[in-house]
């Protein structure tokens, strides 16, 4: 009697023992081959640099696609007043990646409009300032944050010439899969950066730039439309005197 | 023999335990404060992503310059060999590691995420002076702890000479640390200058011993220990000497600025055009934290009295927390300096429109965090004294003098 009682017990332990090693083991064999399938499975190299070129003169003045698509690309639209927060308060601790702003020369009174978002410094200050290095360039130029070491301590944005960094000052109840956020953690434009790791070649703002005032690319690659267009006009640095070495780049400042 | 007997601060159960609710019962609402912010975010603040570091800032900057600051009283004592300190060093480290605890408390919890303090702990970049100051600010805590029982410690006493001078010149790295936070940031026009870690260095030294001077003369007061007019003359003629000190480095720092065309702007904001910065700086900063103290304190009447030294050195602490507002929010309300020789006549973020200045309102909560700090600095002090030997049961005349003579 107690003989295929045993063998029952035996049989049930391996079969629990196999559903358990399956249960532990596939999702990590799955999301190996995912990753794996992934064109993001090879590092960064420095043999490209992302950048840009802004053609002020194509700017409109009053237009603000560029504005509309960062906003749905990285899901900053998503965001949503909290309940009881200040209209005019909001809009300061809203995040923003991009904006529009208008300069008026002193001495000649002539009007410019660009837009202004992280300038993807070779040296960034935010970078060196950040106790955690989870503000980081990436080997190919992209100025970014690690969500997962960031403290938080905001010091990336007072050394940030450009005012190019958000906080997040609220719960987040809405993100993209491509572009997490959470509460307390600062974040700026990153030049779509799921783009260039699933192999896309624009960003959000170029695309719907319908005057073709951004242009970019690889600044390494001489036939590059960027590269192309930087050997055409004279471009400018914005706070050239700090010598950071700008990814981003204008005509006509 | 006047040899300096130490014992536990001696005020009736009631008194001290009354004076503990109080302080606890502040720390407490900094406590509830602090979850509701971190609970909501910091959007219930007057943060922005302009101002990005607010009054909590301003009360953990105060509080940690003011740490290395009070230990000077013990430095005097050992590093420089003047005898009347001696009595007065034990609440001097004391006071070093509990304000720093207060200041560095406000510090994190105002973190977009406190929780991942222990990121900051273990994962570094050299390169930013916030990861020194880690270091810099819990070895101050450890060589502070040591030199204080090699100063309570018998057997150890011939060590505290050594360590002291080496928590003297850990404390001065440490103030540089601090003022570097801002001297090292290149893109703000009221940052960006080297003088600002000597500038800190000094205002540790003034606003740690008015920190100290009141906890000695309320804590002795309060116990009817006695202080004898020999000390209070020293301590309050240093207190005067230390604030005239910052006063010529605020002199020089603003002289300096505007000397150069491209600063012109940013002085004319904080002197004259700011509003309630320029405010802050005129009547807290130079007048109630400078002017009024060195008018008390080297006054030949009122520099004698107990009271006026008690208000002058309150009004360094006023004059202190004036001058970082003035430093942290008003160097960040000034709009960045993005396109020289240009102005900004419209910007979808909050760019300066024409030179106008970012707002900020500071918030309750903000307010009730740095505040908290503050009270949890004193409550540790008096713990502290209450539970162990740091203060000199007289620091009459004659003690003094004796301890003078030496």
């Amino acid at each position: 009697m107690s003989q295929p009682t045993n063998q029952q017990r035996r049989a049930f332990l391996a079969e629990v023992t196999g559903v358990a090693a399956a249960t532990v083991v596939a999702p990590g064999v799955l999301l190996q081959s995912v990753a794996n399938a992934a064109p993001r499975d090879t590092a960064v190299t420095d043999d490209v640099r992302y950048g840009m070129l802004i053609d002020t003169t194509k700017c409109a003045d009053g237009c603000s696609d560029c504005v509309s698509a960062c906003d749905k690309e990285n899901g900053l639209d998503l965001m949503e007043k909290p309940e009881g927060a200040s209209d005019e308060l909001w809009e300061m601790q809203r995040p923003r990646w991009i904006r529009q702003v208008k300069l008026r020369n002193n001495l000649t009174g002539r009007v410019t409009s660009l837009p202004m978002m992280c300038q993807h410094c070779e040296k960034p200050p935010c970078v060196d300032v950040c106790p955690t290095g989870a503000s980081f360039r990436r080997a190919d130029g992209i100025v970014m944050v690690d969500r997962h070491t960031c403290i938080g301590c905001r010091y990336c944005m007072m050394a940030c010439p450009y005012n190019a960094r958000s906080f997040i000052h609220e719960n987040v109840q809405l993100k993209t899969t491509a572009t997490p956020r959470g509460k307390g953690c600062v974040e700026s434009c990153n030049l779509c950066v799921q783009r260039r790791d699933n192999g896309g070649t624009t960003t959000a703002c170029q695309d719907a730039c319908k005057h073709g005032a951004i242009v970019f690319g690889d600044l390494k690659d001489p036939n590059s439309a960027v590269s192309q267009a930087m050997a055409k006009y004279p471009t400018v640095q914005i706070r050239a005197d700090l010598q950071l070495n700008t990814g981003v780049r204008y005509t006509d400042v | 023999m006047n040899k300096i007997h130490y014992r536990e601060w001696g005020i009736e159960s009631p008194r001290y335990w009354g004076l503990l609710a109080v302080l606890a019962a502040i720390v407490g609402v900094g406590g509830f404060a602090t979850l509701y912010m971190e609970h909501e975010g910091h959007w219930v603040t007057g943060m922005t992503n302009q101002i990005v570091w607010g009054t909590p800032h301003v009360f953990a900057i105060f509080l940690i310059v003011a740490a290395s600051g009070a230990l000077n009283v013990a430095s005097i004592g050992s590093v420089f060999g003047q005898k009347m300190y001696k009595p007065l060093a034990r609440l001097s480290g004391l006071m070093a590691i509990t304000l720093l605890v207060g200041g560095l408390i406000v510090l994190v919890l105002d973190l977009g995420q406190p929780s991942r303090l222990i990121v900051a702990m273990t994962t570094y970049n050299f390169k930013s002076i916030f990861a020194w100051n880690i270091y810099l600010y819990v070895g101050f805590m450890a060589i502070v702890a040591v030199y204080l029982f090699t100063m309570m410690e018998r057997k150890a006493n011939r060590f505290s000479h050594g360590v002291g001078v080496f928590a003297f010149v850990w404390r001065l790295a440490l103030t540089t640390g601090t003022g570097s936070i801002f001297g090292f940031l290149v893109a703000r026009q009221g940052y960006d200058a080297a003088i600002m870690a000597p500038m800190f260095i000094i205002m540790s030294f003034a606003y740690g011993l008015a920190l100290y001077l009141l906890v000695l003369m309320f804590t002795f007061d309060s116990d009817e220990r006695p202080l004898g007019d020999a000390v209070l003359r020293r301590l309050k003629n240093l207190l005067g000497v230390f604030v005239a000190a910052v006063f010529y480095f605020t002199v020089v720092y603003h002289l300096t600025n505007l000397y150069g065309t491209e600063n012109h702007a940013f002085e004319a904001f904080i002197l004259r055009d700011g509003g309630v910065y320029t405010w802050t700086f005129w009547i807290g900063w130079v007048l109630l934290g400078m002017l009024a103290p060195m008018g008390i304190l080297f006054h030949p009447a009122l520099g004698m009295q107990r009271g006026s030294i008690a208000i002058a050195a309150l009004l360094v602490v006023l004059g202190g927390l004036s001058a970082i507002y003035v430093i942290v929010i008003g160097g960040q309300a000034f709009p960045l300096n993005m396109f020289p020789g240009h102005t900004i006549i419209e910007s979808g973020y909050f760019d300066g429109v024409n030179g106008v200045a970012r707002h900020y309102s500071p918030s309750l909560p903000e307010f009730l965090l740095g505040i908290g700090g503050f009270a949890l600095a004193l409550l540790v002090t008096f713990i502290g004294v209450r539970l162990l030997q740091f203060l000199p049961t007289s620091l009459a005349d004659d003690v003094a003098d004796t301890q003078q003579a030496k």
